[in-house]
């Protein structure tokens, strides 16, 4: 089974029907993956602060929502993770590809990297780090925590874990 | 006609649906004014008031009003293709068009220049835009909810704020009431 697969699976079964994607290389086959299941409304969002504003709005409306996103979004989303998300304490797993790591091709996305686990630190939330492809096994866990204490979870994926970029 | 007269004159139409409520002003006018359950309101996040109605909206079948405001949409003017590729027609957008950031001292906004909200929402594929004049936003409404297809109202009125004292309420108490409205 490839690993979109077995993330989407784990998805629809903890019941996230609403999913808002803004892509990235490396999320193309889970985002691909998520607009096939009919079990999912797929809407993709033109900046992640407006994908969160649409997850609210699901959450509120009785849908589990998710975002999925790149980690340079952390930078556009604080006010509406502070303000929205956790103000409100709603649930929200964010499935972020994480840029910027080992096997990363593109120097400027080393320098949101470095930043990324500081200020989801700083922001309180929780966070895992998906380096290898069976990290991705405790995903199914990772949504029951979300749902179950209704905070903004992140889930970063970096190079390693999609395999990297070919040849490099 | 400023923002909070129309605010009380489309309060009895707004009282029967759930209203997502624009930060600042807005959301603070309409709770002195009606203060119901079918109301959430955005203590901060500018931008997404049309993005929560949205995705409320598609989430379940009641009809769903967001208000927002010129510059607030603006801000976020990435929701117009999102509203119009993603068709809601339990939707209704409202944008209160004054021209000006009211909440933060009426700085002009470019809506109240050359850019027209309208030709924007139009132009991203919303297909019902509908403009009104401050007097005529409850026909704008009611025919709206009628209709029962998505529609952007933009609504032309002048800028202007009353003195009205904050929301105290706590956030978390105003999605629980609130889901539980949406939920009955």
């Amino acid at each position: 089974m490839s690993i979109s697969k077995k993330i989407v699976d784990d998805f629809v079964a903890n019941d996230v029907s609403f999913i808002t994607t803004v892509p990235c290389k490396q999320l193309a086959g889970v985002i691909e993956e998520v607009e096939a299941r009919p079990e999912i409304f797929h809407i993709p969002s033109n900046k992640e602060d407006e994908g969160m504003g649409l997850c609210a709005g699901a959450f509120m409306g009785g849908k589990r929502p998710a975002i999925i996103m790149q980690n340079t979004a952390i930078g556009v989303t604080i006010n509406t993770l502070a303000t929205l998300i956790q103000y409100y304490h709603m649930p929200l797993p964010m499935l972020i590809s994480f840029r910027g790591e080992l096997r990363e091709p593109v120097a400027c996305q080393v320098e949101m990297a470095v930043h990324t686990k500081a200020l989801l630190a700083q922001l309180n939330i929780p966070t895992f780090h998906f380096h290898k492809e069976s990290d991705a096994d405790e995903l199914d866990a990772i949504l029951k925590y979300t749902f179950m204490c209704n905070k903004p979870v992140a889930i970063l994926t970096d190079a390693s874990f999609w395999g990297g970029y070919g040849d490099q | 006609m400023i923002r909070s007269e129309i605010l009380r004159e489309i309060a009895p139409i707004l009282r029967d649906q759930l209203v997502i409520c624009n930060i600042g002003l807005p959301s603070q006018e309409l709770h002195m004014i009606d203060d119901q359950p079918t109301n959430f309101y955005m203590l901060g996040t500018m931008g997404l008031s049309s993005s929560i109605g949205l995705g409320l909206a598609l989430a379940q079948p009641k009809t769903v009003i967001s208000i927002d405001g010129d510059g607030s949409v603006l801000t976020n003017l990435g929701t117009l293709p999102t509203i119009a590729n993603n068709v809601a027609d339990n939707f209704i957008l409202l944008i209160i068009d004054n021209g000006s950031y009211g909440s933060t001292g009426d700085q002009p906004t470019y809506a109240g220049k050359k850019t027209k909200l309208e030709a924007v929402a139009a132009a991203c594929g919303c297909e019902n835009v509908v403009t009104c004049q401050g007097v005529d936003t409850g026909e704008a409404l009611q025919a709206a909810i009628n209709s029962k297809q998505m529609t952007v109202i933009v609504c032309k009125c002048d800028s202007g704020n009353i003195k009205l004292p904050v929301i105290t309420k706590d956030p978390v108490v105003i999605r629980d009431r609130f889901m539980t409205a949406v939920a009955s």
